[in-house]
């Protein structure tokens, strides 16, 4: 790349970019290949190494195929489950699509468990009511414990027959943009080569996914470093809610892989120490059913009093050999497997040890419920960034409020993909002709590229022995100690100085390997770059909120605030953050006031 | 902990080597995965190219060959893994760098057996009724990770990969086939007629033996061959 004319870079043009082939970005481009619109999706890996592949528990709809059920108790439940955050306009968007939306994946192969009667097979999961609070709901559609991976292959597949245009091992460096602020696509880098593209597109759908890489213990996949988010940033757009960092309770004790909520769906527990079902004290009517913010902060509690599991009263368990063979080896095998591979149990025979771990973005990029981008302007707070849309965990539109329930993020993806597809078709028609980027734009892009072409001093003349490996391991240890299911003002504080100096520190980090075949080496430091954005933004949003609220618990602000805190965060580059209303009006029915929240 | 890793950069190399690597047995701890010890052989050596993601055994990025058979790191235990450990890019793919091979005909192979559901009906404004048991032809076949180590563990395919459409991609078609709700099974039938297609497989059992999530290609191979007979008769 030294000294790359970016005159001689190569450019495409699509109708639209779709960058990120999970879920949001595959449902999105389903929509748009079979409107015949051009669409292009880029992604740093083949599409079902996407992270929506480990999904494991299932999608939220009010199908009532097990028990009585509505969108609008699904609506009720989802507004409750983010502690009053979400906007109700796309929440009521969502939760009526669902039922419709489940439908057609299953029309186009997704293989769905079933009920002796042939229809979709449904779990209890956790935060869902009937009847606006009452009895335990079963809203979840489930294919196993492996539903992601069947929404994903599935929605690849569609787009295999719809022939839509795929960049495998792709990584997007950054957006690019005319004068009048109109998204044009994005410079992207060739990994297999390591040479660079322009992608011009009319429009850009921004779905690359959360960014559990913040933090030491994740489920997340490595590939999740919150790309989109920071790309975002760097064009000047604000990431919303940061601060709300969902802790999934069930992480594999110590290692972070994920238990799904479908095994306490299908009737496992929590025990503590002492052998006691302890959720009974925090949530008296949903148990280990409440949403997972009030059981992660259960089981941390508990640790932290010392009523712990095993020698070091380090983790809790979770119970699930009562369920019996039969139950586990059908609704719950990928579980099953990946117990046995990773802790060498079968929990048929023996309970799982369980820690809190860090599991889901709430926060991103702030959209409408159309998937467009919307940033405070003049004219008001939500005015669309022409070209530009987002969905799924790296959007907020914010259909999770405070704290996301489960089930509802293959939901979410699905919905607002198809969603922010037709809008796309819309804008399509209206904006015919290609715009021209803006050149400063373009050579900011490729300045960027170039940024991991530099080298260090030579050795002995003061070189730097920071490394990307290095610097990045700091950064997740600070995100667990300072940023985690507890925090204080001073605490955030100190977490947020330490990042700014990991800031800094970035600007002295050499790569050694120069080569551009397949240069993982130089990925990562692109990587690490974003997650450095994102994890100032997530403290600066978590120290400026004084109030608890879903998965932002202040030990120093322990109550909800609405007077002062309803309302959404707003984090721009630089460490300026600004805030806007909650939209509380949903589009045909009543809104819900904010009211105590009990499981 | 002695680690013997296939080194191929284009760019630099003329021939692939064979490197010795070494981890300190203070940094090896005893429920530790093949990708976990990657990761801080790269630490030391950015160098070293692998793909991964997921770390745990669903994605499908860091299928290699370990000691002679393909698996995939992350699920695979340093714990009773003979030193040194060997570990060389898939078989018979092109290599691009590494550990990092170029998968393009086997996703060719896949996409061209239409892994998608086909029905010419109307569709119903709900789901389609499917049994429990109707349902239960499925499992065994679409948790399918498209890592690659069946089709590049079998010598059918190393010989024919442009024609002979793979384990990985006959365990698909099958998955159509089995599936109750498709209705492409006599077009799916007539385009793995011929000697290469589907008749490729000699049952080796390759497959089977190296597949991750304990699928067993070769079984519906044979199923797809005795529908095929029925299909003739």
């Amino acid at each position: 790349m030294h000294g790359v004319n970016h005159m001689t870079i190569p450019i495409r043009k699509f109708d639209t970019l779709v960058i990120g082939a999970g879920g949001g970005g595959l449902r999105a481009a389903l929509q748009l290949a079979q409107a015949d619109a051009n669409v292009a999706v880029v992604s740093k890996v083949f599409p079902t190494r996407s992270h929506t592949v480990a999904a494991q528990g299932g999608m939220n709809a009010a199908l009532a195929n097990v028990l009585p059920d509505n969108w609008h108790w699904h609506m009720y439940d989802t507004v409750k489950g983010g502690d009053f955050l979400g906007d109700q306009d796309a929440i009521e968007y969502m939760c009526h699509a669902a039922p419709r939306l489940v439908v057609e994946l299953e029309h186009i192969g997704v293989p769905f468990s079933r009920l002796d009667n042939g229809k979709i097979y449904q779990r209890p999961f956790g935060g869902q009511s009937q009847n606006f609070g009452g009895a335990q709901a079963a809203r979840t559609c489930a294919a196993a414990d492996r539903t992601g991976h069947a929404i994903l292959h599935a929605l690849y597949q569609q787009n295999i027959r719809a022939k839509t245009h795929f960049f495998d091992e792709y990584f997007a460096i950054d957006l690019i943009k005319d004068d009048e602020g109109y998204i044009l696509g994005a410079l992207v880098l060739e990994i297999e080569t390591g040479e660079p593209l322009i992608i011009q597109a009319k429009t850009t759908l921004i779905a690359t996914g959360g960014a559990g890489q913040l933090f030491r213990t994740n489920t997340n996949a490595r590939i999740n470093t919150g790309d989109g988010m920071a790309m975002a940033l760097r064009a000047g757009i604000p990431v919303q809610d940061m601060e709300f960092f969902q802790f999934h309770p069930t992480g594999i004790a110590g290692k972070g892989m994920l238990i799904s909520e479908a095994v306490r769906g299908e009737g496992g527990y929590l025990v503590n120490g002492n052998g006691e079902r302890f959720m009974e004290r925090y949530a008296p009517n949903a148990k280990d059913l409440a949403s997972r913010d009030v059981v992660s902060r259960a089981v941390a509690t508990e640790i932290h009093e010392g009523r712990g599991c095993g020698v070091n009263k380090d983790h809790i368990l979770l119970k699930v050999d009562h369920l019996g063979s039969e139950v586990i080896r059908k609704r719950l095998p990928g579980i099953r497997d990946m117990v046995m591979t990773f802790l060498n149990i079968d929990p048929i025979d023996a309970p799982i040890p369980i820690f809190p771990t860090a599991h889901y973005t709430m926060g991103g990029i702030p959209t409408n419920r159309f998937g467009q981008v919307v940033v405070p302007q003049q004219q008001g707070a939500e005015e669309p960034v022409p070209g530009l849309y987002a969905v799924g965990e790296c959007a907020c539109v914010s259909v999770h409020g405070a704290n996301r329930l489960g089930g509802n993020s293959l939901l979410d993806i699905v919905v607002f993909g198809r969603a922010a597809g037709n809008h796309i078709i819309e804008y399509l028609k209206e904006n015919r002709y290609s715009r021209v980027a803006s050149q400063c734009s373009i050579d900011a892009a490729v300045a960027h590229l170039a940024r991991w072409d530099q080298r260090g001093s030579p050795m002995g003349s003061g070189a730097s022995s920071e490394t990307v490996d290095g610097l990045r391991n700091e950064l997740k240890a600070i995100m667990d100690h300072y940023c985690g299911v507890f925090r204080t003002e001073d605490v955030l504080r100190a977490g947020l100085d330490k990042m700014l100096k990991i800031e800094q520190r970035l600007q002295n980090v050499y790569l050694r390997d120069h080569s551009k075949v397949f240069n993982t080496a130089r990925i990562e430091a692109f990587e690490l770059e974003n997650l450095v954005e994102l994890a100032l933004a997530t403290v600066a949003s978590a120290l400026a909120r004084r109030e608890s609220r879903g998965a932002h618990m202040r030990m120093d602000h322990p109550q909800r605030d609405d007077v002062k805190w309803l309302k959404h965060s707003l984090f721009f580059k630089g460490g300026m953050l600004d805030y806007k209303p909650v939209r509380m009006k949903p589009l045909t029915v009543e809104g819900f006031s904010p009211k105590p929240r009990v499981y | 902990m002695r680690f013997s890793i296939y080194r191929y950069n284009p760019e630099t190399d003329t021939a692939p080597t064979m490197q010795t690597m070494e981890l300190a047995d203070a940094d090896v701890t005893p429920d530790m995965m093949l990708l976990e010890a990657l990761r801080l052989l790269k630490a030391h050596d950015e160098s070293l190219t692998f793909r991964h993601s997921c770390g745990e055994g669903v994605c499908g990025s860091d299928a290699m060959n370990i000691n002679g058979r393909n698996g995939l790191a992350c699920i695979t235990p340093l714990v009773g893994l003979t030193q040194p450990i060997t570990l060389r890019p898939l078989p018979g793919m092109p290599v691009i760098r590494d550990l990092v091979v170029d998968l393009s005909q086997f996703y060719h192979q896949y996409r061209s057996i239409k892994p998608y559901l086909v029905v010419h009906d109307p569709e119903p404004e709900t789901e389609y009724l499917q049994s429990p048991q109707e349902r239960d032809k499925l499992d065994g076949l679409y948790e399918c990770i498209l890592c690659g180590c069946c089709s590049t563990a079998c010598p059918s395919f190393w010989w024919n990969p442009d024609k002979f459409r793979g384990p990985a991609a006959l365990l698909q078609a099958y998955r159509f086939i089995a599936d109750s709700r498709d209705q492409a099974t006599a077009e799916r039938l007539d385009a793995l007629e011929g000697p290469y297609r589907l008749f490729r497989c000699h049952t080796v059992m390759n497959c089977v033996d190296v597949c991750p999530k304990g699928l067993n290609p070769t079984k519906a191979i044979g199923q797809i061959k005795k529908i095929m007979l029925k299909h003739l008769i």
